[in-house]
């Protein structure tokens, strides 16, 4: 049960991912880049995504716990610090950069595109390098 | 604004938060990709789930192309930002906890005064980025 319902969460992620168009970086750069031909459609992904979630999580607050679990697994920090700053202001330069951010990355691996994999490699070694720095 | 594409991404988002909100309420676990895709890879606790939750994404997109015959997505390019642009959001994503998914959607949704920061901030470094150094819409 937990299994099947962790792969259909990924899947509906990467589905939703996928009709919203935000695999294609070209999609996601349209947002990203202010200028003439600006798409909004991103922000729309956000509030479609927000509009489901925010008033789900509230309903599911109300049980003592998952269905799947004895208990809920929320992150506990409610810190402003130093690595969240910087992380997130690194994340947003790659994500600038090309338009992938991990899961429209992880989505469009299986295209077969090179790009994507390198993509993917590179971002797999520095999540290695961040767990590495966090010793 | 000939690129907007406002019923496709309302649905999609509606797709992604019903993706997030099962996960929630069936393991009481964030779907954040990036923090899922790397434990799975990296901590043995937990991993059969982690796992499960990868393959979903990678199966996804194709189940999306079966349903919807005229699905076509494009790639980038092979070159130097898409080795940078990977460290970068591995590293930032790694030191950060989080990513779109995470933060955007999970942490804003939940009203995480961490993650609405974050979003605040990858957002504002993503608009920079992609206004200096890219083409944009230009690109279709």
């Amino acid at each position: 049960m937990v299994i099947l319902m962790a792969f259909l969460s990924g899947l509906l992620m990467t589905a939703g991912i996928a009709v919203s168009a935000m695999i294609d970086p070209n999609k996601v750069l349209g947002f990203l880049h202010l200028g003439p031909g600006w798409d909004p459609s991103l922000a729309l992904v956000m509030g479609g995504a927000l509009a489901v979630f925010l008033p789900g999580f509230l309903l599911i607050r109300k049980r003592k716990a998952p269905v799947c679990d004895t208990q809920f697994h929320l992150p506990k920090s409610n810190r402003i610090d130093k690595s969240l700053v910087i992380g997130a202001l690194l994340f947003g330069l790659g994500w600038g950069l090309v338009g992938y951010c991990p899961g429209p990355a992880i989505a469009a691996l299986t295209s077969g595109s090179v790009a994507t994999l390198v993509f993917v490699l590179m971002m797999i070694i520095g999540w290695f390098a961040a767990r590495k720095a966090r010793l | 604004m000939e690129n907007f594409t406002p019923v496709s991404a309302l649905i999609g988002g509606a797709i992604i938060g019903s993706g997030a909100l099962l996960l929630m309420l069936m393991l009481g676990r964030v779907a954040g990709i990036s923090g899922i895709a790397s434990s799975a890879i990296f901590q043995s606790e937990g991993r059969a789930w982690r796992l499960a939750f990868v393959a979903g994404l990678l199966v996804g997109p194709l189940l999306v192309g079966l349903i919807l015959t005229d699905f076509t997505f494009a790639t980038p390019d092979l070159g130097w930002e898409v080795v940078v642009a990977g460290l970068l959001v591995g590293v930032g994503t790694g030191v950060g906890s989080g990513c779109t998914s995470g933060h955007g959607i999970c942490g804003i949704g939940r009203l995480s005064k961490r993650s609405i920061v974050a979003t605040l901030i990858f957002m504002a470094a993503g608009f920079l980025i992609a206004t200096l150094f890219t083409q944009g819409a230009a690109t279709w």
